[in-house]
């Protein structure tokens, strides 16, 4: 209770925003994909950004990652301009088959993370079995991804990410392609894991109800090009709960809110 | 396995015993062919004399150096290109116009530039061997999975680590089909200098025995080379399921 109102606080306030978009335009093969976005996440955050298939919110996502540069205006990550990807970001991607390396074990998957922000093996097998323990995946450090489910894979995903130590958890429809349980449990999961390391997280996701299940805030963007037309304080009170807080009527109000949002988008 | 390999073992089978009683019932006398049972002895002989022992020891040396040699050159570069375009444009018309040249149109000048021997064996089959190693990695490295390559970027791995952890190693499976198909012309490119020119090997063993008109034992060289081939492929794809089957299966699914 108390954390979400410090939440709100730092929302409805105008703290130094971690990432900033600042008239960001992004042209890609003369097509315009994301047009004068400007938008804040303050440090703590949990935003959740959510649109009609093609509107750009993975673009956007992708900007706030570094992985590309805007057309015009700026990125900014902690009032320095953003010209590459950095440490501080993690990016979890939604297709966890491709983006781990199937010729490694979880345990080097997370390892990469590690080799890459030079710790030394020496310390690397103890820190790698602490993050599997934190995602739920102590045991499985042998394994390799392709003899893990889609959760687990994920799981191990969401692990590399955690040991970059990032203050920016970037995540992209990342339950998307997962079974409805899998999707509760590990929404769960990445809120306790957030609430723990005090990260910021842009959450991008196409279910309406996941949006507003997880976020402080939701920002809905209108398609082509991709520009911001809805934007909703989420007042819900924290830890949240997968039955009361799906029953709230602060969460219907804002469903029917969002539903109807992505319904005029449509047409 | 067993049963249809039996299957296709029959008609060979068949073919060299139908030789072997028309060849005995019609007293062949050629210098070109043999009975079976004559080159099965000529090669007994060939083994009991060692002379076939040193000719296969100095033709699998060149061209094991020169796969060797040649495979690195190709793998060096195939990388490079596959990871700069800008260097890969570079170098196209150059590659493009090297690559058709035979290589065993190289022999006149290997043989005036380093004489007879191992040496002008080898860089022939080097050569040969740059070419689908340097093609077939370049492919490679380009159809990596763009999400690995963007994995590597957030993570702001080091370039160097960036090809040792993420371009080699998912490269490799495909990499290692070039090896496969370059051992397989190392071999035939190392028996063709012999053949054309080089006084060493398997092949030079053929034509001794051709001009020694004793088609038994050229044909018994023929069988051996066929054997070693074969040999050398049956290793090489149990390496290659052994070393890769795992990446390799994640490989063609993407």
């Amino acid at each position: 209770m108390a954390s979400a109102a410090k939440r709100l606080e730092a929302v409805s306030g105008t703290p130094a925003s971690q990432i900033a978009f600042d008239g960001v335009t992004l042209v890609l093969g003369g097509k315009t994909i994301i047009e004068n976005l400007s938008l804040g996440v303050p440090p703590g955050e949990f935003l959740c950004i959510v649109g009609a298939s093609g509107c750009g919110k993975t673009t956007a996502l992708r900007l706030a990652a570094g992985l590309y540069q805007p057309t015009s205006g700026k990125v900014n990550f902690d009032g320095q301009p953003m010209h590459e990807p950095r440490r501080e970001i993690a990016i979890v991607f939604q297709d966890y088959g491709k983006a781990l390396l199937p010729w490694r074990t979880a345990a080097g998957n997370v390892s990469l993370a590690l080799e890459a922000g030079g710790m030394p093996s020496a310390e690397r097998l103890a820190r790698i079995e602490e993050l599997l323990r934190t995602v739920g995946l102590p045991g499985h450090a042998g394994k390799y991804p392709s003899e893990m489910s889609g959760g687990m894979q994920q799981r191990l995903q969401i692990a590399r990410c955690l040991a970059q130590e990032p203050k920016t958890l970037l995540m992209d429809e990342p339950f998307g392609a997962l079974d409805a349980m899998t999707r509760q449990g590990l929404q769960d999961e990445v809120l306790s894991l957030v609430a723990a390391s005090g990260a910021t997280v842009i959450f991008v996701t196409h279910d309406l109800d996941e949006a507003i299940y997880l976020g402080d805030r939701i920002i809905g963007l209108l398609p082509h090009p991709g520009r911001i037309g809805i934007e909703l304080s989420v007042n819900l009170p924290r830890p949240r709960d997968q039955l009361s807080t799906r029953e709230h009527p602060e969460f219907l109000r804002l469903r029917r809110q969002l539903f109807d949002f992505i319904k005029a988008t449509e047409q | 396995m067993t049963a249809n390999s039996a299957k296709a073992l029959v008609l060979p089978l068949a073919v060299l015993v139908a030789f072997e009683i028309w060849a005995r019932a019609t007293h062949l006398q050629s210098d070109s062919l043999a009975p079976p049972s004559e080159i099965v002895m000529a090669l007994f002989g060939a083994f009991a004399d060692l002379s076939i022992l040193a000719a296969t020891r100095d033709t699998l040396f060149s061209a094991f150096a020169g796969l060797a040699i040649g495979t690195t050159i190709g793998l060096a570069f195939g990388i490079a290109f596959g990871i700069s375009d800008t260097l890969d444009r570079l170098m196209e018309v150059t590659v493009e116009a090297i690559r058709p040249i035979p290589s065993i149109a190289l022999l006149p000048i290997a043989l005036i530039a380093l004489g007879f021997g191992y040496r002008m064996e080898i860089v022939i089959v080097a050569f040969a061997c740059v070419w689908p190693v340097l093609i077939l990695s370049r492919a490679a490295v380009r159809s990596i999975e763009p999400r690995l390559m963007e994995v590597a970027r957030a993570l702001r791995l080091p370039p160097a680590q960036r090809v040792w952890k993420i371009i080699i190693p998912a490269a490799l499976p495909r990499i290692f089909v070039a090896f496969r198909l370059s051992a397989g012309i190392a071999l035939i490119v190392a028996v063709t200098v012999e053949i054309a020119i080089n006084p060493l090997g398997l092949g030079a063993g053929i034509m001794l025995a051709q001009q020694a008109l004793r088609p038994d034992l050229m044909l018994a060289y023929l069988v051996w080379i066929g054997v070693i081939g074969y040999a050398l492929n049956i290793l090489l794809v149990v390496a290659q399921i052994r070393l890769f089957g795992r990446a390799a299966l994640s490989g063609d699914s993407a």
